[in-house]
Protein backbone atom coordinates (compact mmCIF):
# COMPACT_ATOMS: atom_id res chain seq x y z
CA UNK A 1 0.00 0.00 0.00
CA UNK A 2 1.21 3.64 -1.02
CA UNK A 3 -0.34 6.69 0.05
CA UNK A 4 2.25 8.86 -1.46
CA UNK A 5 0.33 8.24 -5.01
CA UNK A 6 -2.28 10.37 -3.59
CA UNK A 7 -2.82 14.05 -3.36
CA UNK A 8 -3.80 13.62 0.28
CA UNK A 9 -4.33 11.15 3.00
CA UNK A 10 -6.17 7.77 1.72
CA UNK A 11 -8.29 8.11 4.73
CA UNK A 12 -9.70 11.98 3.35
CA UNK A 13 -11.58 9.93 0.78
CA UNK A 14 -13.11 7.49 3.29
CA UNK A 15 -14.63 10.46 5.20
CA UNK A 16 -15.38 12.41 2.02
CA UNK A 17 -16.88 9.06 0.68
CA UNK A 18 -18.76 8.77 4.35
CA UNK A 19 -20.07 11.94 4.42
CA UNK A 20 -21.86 11.78 0.94
CA UNK A 21 -23.01 8.01 1.65
CA UNK A 22 -24.27 9.40 4.79
CA UNK A 23 -25.84 12.56 3.09
CA UNK A 24 -27.92 9.74 1.07
CA UNK A 25 -28.71 7.55 3.71
CA UNK A 26 -30.70 10.66 5.06
CA UNK A 27 -32.25 11.49 1.93
CA UNK A 28 -33.71 8.33 1.74
CA UNK A 29 -35.09 8.27 5.46
CA UNK A 30 -36.17 11.97 5.58
CA UNK A 31 -37.76 12.60 2.61
CA UNK A 32 -40.99 11.04 1.00
CA UNK A 33 -40.74 12.18 -2.85
CA UNK A 34 -39.78 8.70 -4.55
CA UNK A 35 -37.80 10.76 -6.75
CA UNK A 36 -35.66 12.11 -4.15
CA UNK A 37 -35.01 9.16 -2.81
CA UNK A 38 -34.17 7.41 -6.07
CA UNK A 39 -31.41 10.46 -6.51
CA UNK A 40 -29.96 9.86 -2.74
CA UNK A 41 -29.59 6.34 -3.75
CA UNK A 42 -27.83 7.56 -7.23
CA UNK A 43 -25.81 10.18 -4.05
CA UNK A 44 -24.75 6.42 -2.20
CA UNK A 45 -23.62 4.39 -5.47
CA UNK A 46 -21.55 7.31 -6.13
CA UNK A 47 -19.63 7.69 -3.15
CA UNK A 48 -19.04 3.92 -2.84
CA UNK A 49 -17.07 4.36 -6.02
CA UNK A 50 -15.16 7.07 -5.45
CA UNK A 51 -14.14 4.78 -2.27
CA UNK A 52 -13.52 1.79 -5.14
CA UNK A 53 -11.90 4.22 -7.82
CA UNK A 54 -9.62 5.94 -4.56
CA UNK A 55 -8.46 2.00 -3.23
CA UNK A 56 -7.24 1.00 -6.98
CA UNK A 57 -5.05 4.24 -6.98
CA UNK A 58 -3.59 3.16 -3.73
CA UNK A 59 -2.90 -0.56 -4.01
CA UNK A 60 -2.32 0.46 -8.34
CA UNK A 61 -5.03 -2.38 -9.03
CA UNK A 62 -7.59 -1.69 -11.68
CA UNK A 63 -9.85 -4.36 -10.43
CA UNK A 64 -11.52 -1.03 -8.55
CA UNK A 65 -12.20 0.10 -11.55
CA UNK A 66 -13.74 -2.87 -12.94
CA UNK A 67 -15.95 -3.10 -9.86
CA UNK A 68 -17.23 0.56 -10.04
CA UNK A 69 -18.18 0.34 -13.78
CA UNK A 70 -20.64 -2.28 -12.75
CA UNK A 71 -21.49 -0.25 -10.15
CA UNK A 72 -22.57 1.93 -12.48
CA UNK A 73 -24.60 -0.34 -14.73
CA UNK A 74 -26.16 -1.83 -12.04
CA UNK A 75 -27.02 1.91 -10.63
CA UNK A 76 -28.69 2.57 -13.84
CA UNK A 77 -30.67 -0.96 -13.81
CA UNK A 78 -31.56 0.48 -10.70
CA UNK A 79 -32.69 3.95 -11.68
CA UNK A 80 -34.40 2.97 -14.57
CA UNK A 81 -36.43 0.54 -12.98
CA UNK A 82 -36.87 2.45 -9.56
CA UNK A 83 -38.49 5.29 -12.36
CA UNK A 84 -40.53 2.67 -14.04
CA UNK A 85 -42.14 1.72 -10.56
CA UNK A 86 -42.50 5.32 -9.68
CA UNK A 87 -44.70 6.08 -13.09
CA UNK A 88 -46.49 3.32 -12.40
CA UNK A 89 -47.68 4.06 -8.69
CA UNK A 90 -48.34 7.55 -10.40
CA UNK A 91 -50.59 6.02 -13.18
CA UNK A 92 -52.56 4.61 -10.31
CA UNK A 93 -52.77 6.99 -7.21
CA UNK A 94 -51.96 10.09 -9.23
CA UNK A 95 -49.91 11.64 -6.84
CA UNK A 96 -46.36 10.68 -5.84
CA UNK A 97 -45.66 9.97 -1.85
CA UNK A 98 -43.84 6.84 -0.77
CA UNK A 99 -46.05 6.91 2.63
CA UNK A 100 -49.33 6.45 0.49
CA UNK A 101 -47.67 3.15 -0.98
CA UNK A 102 -48.92 0.64 1.94
CA UNK A 103 -50.10 -2.24 -0.57
CA UNK A 104 -47.78 -4.69 1.22
CA UNK A 105 -47.97 -3.30 4.52
CA UNK A 106 -51.58 -5.66 5.75
CA UNK B 1 -4.59 18.91 -2.60
CA UNK B 2 -6.52 21.95 -2.68
CA UNK B 3 -8.53 20.38 -5.93
CA UNK B 4 -9.46 17.91 -3.40
CA UNK B 5 -10.86 19.94 -0.63
CA UNK B 6 -12.31 22.51 -2.95
CA UNK B 7 -14.32 19.40 -4.86
CA UNK B 8 -14.88 17.78 -1.67
CA UNK B 9 -16.97 20.93 -0.57
CA UNK B 10 -18.74 21.49 -3.87
CA UNK B 11 -19.23 17.85 -3.39
CA UNK B 12 -21.01 17.98 0.04
CA UNK B 13 -22.57 21.09 -1.00
CA UNK B 14 -24.15 19.76 -4.00
CA UNK B 15 -24.93 16.16 -1.93
CA UNK B 16 -27.17 18.22 0.59
CA UNK B 17 -29.03 20.65 -2.10
CA UNK B 18 -29.67 17.50 -3.63
CA UNK B 19 -31.45 15.86 -0.47
CA UNK B 20 -33.02 19.00 0.88
CA UNK B 21 -34.86 20.63 -2.02
CA UNK B 22 -38.79 20.39 -2.17
CA UNK B 23 -39.04 20.10 -6.00
CA UNK B 24 -36.96 17.38 -7.66
CA UNK B 25 -35.94 19.02 -10.73
CA UNK B 26 -33.99 21.55 -8.70
CA UNK B 27 -32.54 18.38 -7.25
CA UNK B 28 -31.89 16.95 -10.66
CA UNK B 29 -29.74 19.61 -10.91
CA UNK B 30 -27.98 19.67 -7.74
CA UNK B 31 -26.73 15.72 -8.71
CA UNK B 32 -26.10 17.00 -12.04
CA UNK B 33 -23.55 19.74 -10.49
CA UNK B 34 -22.49 16.47 -8.23
CA UNK B 35 -21.55 14.39 -10.64
CA UNK B 36 -19.52 16.73 -12.85
CA UNK B 37 -17.35 17.44 -9.67
CA UNK B 38 -17.11 13.76 -9.13
CA UNK B 39 -16.14 13.15 -12.49
CA UNK B 40 -13.19 15.86 -12.09
CA UNK B 41 -12.05 14.10 -8.66
CA UNK B 42 -12.24 10.50 -10.64
CA UNK B 43 -9.88 11.92 -13.06
CA UNK B 44 -7.05 13.41 -10.29
CA UNK B 45 -7.35 8.94 -9.07
CA UNK B 46 -6.34 8.48 -12.55
CA UNK B 47 -9.50 6.83 -13.76
CA UNK B 48 -9.90 8.76 -16.87
CA UNK B 49 -12.59 6.17 -18.62
CA UNK B 50 -14.49 6.41 -15.71
CA UNK B 51 -14.77 9.54 -15.32
CA UNK B 52 -15.97 10.27 -18.49
CA UNK B 53 -18.48 7.01 -18.55
CA UNK B 54 -19.53 9.12 -15.14
CA UNK B 55 -20.30 12.01 -17.27
CA UNK B 56 -21.79 9.76 -20.06
CA UNK B 57 -23.83 7.59 -18.34
CA UNK B 58 -25.13 9.13 -14.84
CA UNK B 59 -25.81 13.47 -16.73
CA UNK B 60 -26.30 11.60 -19.78
CA UNK B 61 -29.06 8.94 -19.71
CA UNK B 62 -29.95 8.93 -16.17
CA UNK B 63 -30.65 12.42 -15.02
CA UNK B 64 -32.15 12.70 -18.87
CA UNK B 65 -34.47 9.69 -17.27
CA UNK B 66 -35.01 11.87 -14.12
CA UNK B 67 -35.75 14.74 -16.13
CA UNK B 68 -38.16 12.87 -18.25
CA UNK B 69 -40.11 11.02 -15.59
CA UNK B 70 -40.66 14.21 -13.37
CA UNK B 71 -42.12 16.03 -17.10
CA UNK B 72 -44.37 13.06 -17.29
CA UNK B 73 -45.57 12.61 -13.65
CA UNK B 74 -45.74 16.96 -13.75
CA UNK B 75 -47.85 17.14 -17.12
CA UNK B 76 -51.28 17.97 -16.81
CA UNK B 77 -51.54 17.74 -13.03
CA UNK B 78 -50.31 21.14 -11.44
CA UNK B 79 -49.54 23.47 -13.95
CA UNK B 80 -45.83 24.77 -14.68
CA UNK B 81 -45.71 27.47 -12.57
CA UNK B 82 -41.88 29.32 -13.25
CA UNK B 83 -42.29 31.55 -10.27
CA UNK B 84 -42.09 35.29 -10.69
CA UNK B 85 -38.64 35.68 -12.32
CA UNK B 86 -36.59 33.27 -11.06
CA UNK B 87 -34.71 32.30 -14.09
CA UNK B 88 -31.82 35.47 -13.90
CA UNK B 89 -31.07 34.63 -10.58
CA UNK B 90 -30.53 31.20 -10.88
CA UNK B 91 -28.25 31.46 -14.19
CA UNK B 92 -26.04 33.94 -12.00
CA UNK B 93 -24.72 32.02 -9.42
CA UNK B 94 -24.88 28.10 -11.55
CA UNK B 95 -22.87 30.10 -14.14
CA UNK B 96 -20.15 31.04 -12.12
CA UNK B 97 -19.99 28.10 -9.96
CA UNK B 98 -19.15 26.43 -13.19
CA UNK B 99 -16.96 28.53 -14.26
CA UNK B 100 -15.60 28.35 -11.16
CA UNK B 101 -15.49 25.06 -11.15
CA UNK B 102 -13.73 24.78 -14.91
CA UNK B 103 -11.30 27.60 -13.96
CA UNK B 104 -9.84 25.95 -11.55
CA UNK B 105 -9.60 22.54 -12.98
CA UNK B 106 -7.83 24.32 -16.44
CA UNK B 107 -5.53 26.06 -13.38
CA UNK B 108 -4.51 22.71 -11.63
CA UNK B 109 -4.25 21.56 -15.36
CA UNK B 110 -1.84 24.18 -16.31
CA UNK B 111 0.17 23.82 -12.93
CA UNK B 112 0.57 19.59 -14.08
CA UNK B 113 -0.75 18.85 -10.36
CA UNK B 114 -3.17 16.18 -11.93
CA UNK B 115 -0.17 15.02 -14.36
CA UNK B 116 2.29 15.11 -11.23
CA UNK B 117 -0.09 13.09 -9.32
CA UNK B 118 -0.34 10.67 -11.89
CA UNK B 119 3.06 10.27 -12.85
CA UNK B 120 4.62 9.83 -9.36
CA UNK B 121 6.60 6.28 -8.64
CA UNK B 122 5.08 3.12 -10.08
CA UNK B 123 2.58 4.79 -11.23
CA UNK B 124 3.32 4.17 -14.75
CA UNK B 125 2.75 7.28 -16.76
CA UNK B 126 0.61 10.95 -16.79
CA UNK B 127 -3.20 10.93 -17.06
CA UNK B 128 -4.03 10.85 -20.77
CA UNK B 129 -0.96 8.75 -21.92
CA UNK B 130 -1.67 5.62 -23.53
CA UNK B 131 -0.99 2.55 -21.75
CA UNK B 132 -0.42 4.01 -17.96
CA UNK B 133 -2.27 2.74 -14.95
CA UNK B 134 -6.23 3.78 -15.54
CA UNK B 135 -5.81 4.95 -19.01
CA UNK B 136 -8.52 3.19 -21.54
CA UNK B 137 -5.91 0.63 -22.89
CA UNK B 138 -5.19 -0.50 -19.28
CA UNK B 139 -9.02 -0.26 -18.04
CA UNK B 140 -9.99 -2.57 -21.80
CA UNK B 141 -7.56 -4.88 -21.33
CA UNK B 142 -8.62 -5.68 -17.80
CA UNK B 143 -12.18 -5.53 -18.95
CA UNK B 144 -11.62 -8.23 -21.74
CA UNK B 145 -9.04 -10.67 -20.57
CA UNK B 146 -9.57 -10.89 -16.58
CA UNK B 147 -12.99 -9.78 -16.04
CA UNK B 148 -14.72 -11.11 -18.98
CA UNK B 149 -17.18 -12.74 -16.69
CA UNK B 150 -18.13 -9.97 -15.06
CA UNK B 151 -19.01 -8.13 -18.21
CA UNK B 152 -21.17 -10.31 -19.69
CA UNK B 153 -23.21 -10.85 -16.48
CA UNK B 154 -23.57 -7.01 -16.68
CA UNK B 155 -24.80 -7.63 -19.94
CA UNK B 156 -27.06 -9.79 -18.42
CA UNK B 157 -28.21 -7.23 -15.68
CA UNK B 158 -29.04 -5.27 -18.46
CA UNK B 159 -31.56 -7.25 -20.33
CA UNK B 160 -33.14 -7.79 -17.05
CA UNK B 161 -33.72 -4.24 -16.21
CA UNK B 162 -35.21 -3.40 -19.67
CA UNK B 163 -37.42 -6.71 -19.65
CA UNK B 164 -38.33 -5.55 -15.89
CA UNK B 165 -39.23 -1.75 -16.95
CA UNK B 166 -41.20 -3.01 -19.95
CA UNK B 167 -43.62 -5.10 -17.71
CA UNK B 168 -43.61 -2.73 -15.54
CA UNK B 169 -44.33 -0.07 -16.69
CA UNK B 170 -45.57 -0.68 -20.60
CA UNK B 171 -48.78 -2.12 -19.77
CA UNK B 172 -50.76 -0.14 -22.32
CA UNK B 173 -49.60 -1.36 -25.89
CA UNK B 174 -51.02 1.62 -27.93
CA UNK B 175 -51.15 -0.54 -31.19
CA UNK B 176 -52.21 -4.73 -31.51
CA UNK B 177 -53.01 -5.52 -34.98
CA UNK B 178 -55.34 -7.76 -34.93
CA UNK B 179 -55.16 -11.45 -36.37
CA UNK B 180 -56.69 -11.12 -39.79
CA UNK B 181 -54.73 -8.25 -40.14
CA UNK B 182 -51.34 -10.22 -38.91
CA UNK B 183 -51.80 -12.91 -41.46
CA UNK B 184 -52.31 -10.34 -44.54
CA UNK B 185 -49.44 -9.08 -43.90
CA UNK B 186 -47.56 -12.07 -43.44
CA UNK B 187 -49.15 -13.44 -46.94
CA UNK B 188 -47.93 -10.84 -48.78
CA UNK B 189 -44.58 -11.08 -47.20
CA UNK B 190 -44.08 -14.87 -48.50
CA UNK B 191 -45.37 -13.68 -51.67
CA UNK B 192 -43.03 -11.12 -51.80
CA UNK B 193 -40.36 -13.24 -50.94
CA UNK B 194 -41.95 -15.80 -53.83
CA UNK B 195 -41.51 -13.11 -56.53
CA UNK B 196 -38.15 -12.40 -55.39
CA UNK B 197 -38.18 -9.69 -52.88
CA UNK B 198 -40.11 -6.98 -54.17
CA UNK B 199 -43.02 -5.60 -52.30
CA UNK B 200 -45.49 -3.99 -54.90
Amino acid sequence: MNSALLPVSLMSYVGLSAVIFFIGVGGVLLRRNPLIILMSIELMWNSANLLFLAFARVWLNNAGHIFAFLVITVAAAEAAIGLAIVVVVFRRTHHVDVDDVRLLKG
Amino acid sequence: MILFWVLAVLLVGTAIFVVTQTKPVYSVVGLLFHFAFLAMLFITLNAEFLALIQIVVYTGAILVLFVFVIALLSSGVTPFDPGPDRMPRAVIPAGLLALAGLGLLVYDESRGSVARVASSPAAGGMVGQANAFGSVADFGKALFTTYLLPFEITAFVLMVAVIGVVILAGKETPYVPSRRQAALVEREMREAILRGGELE
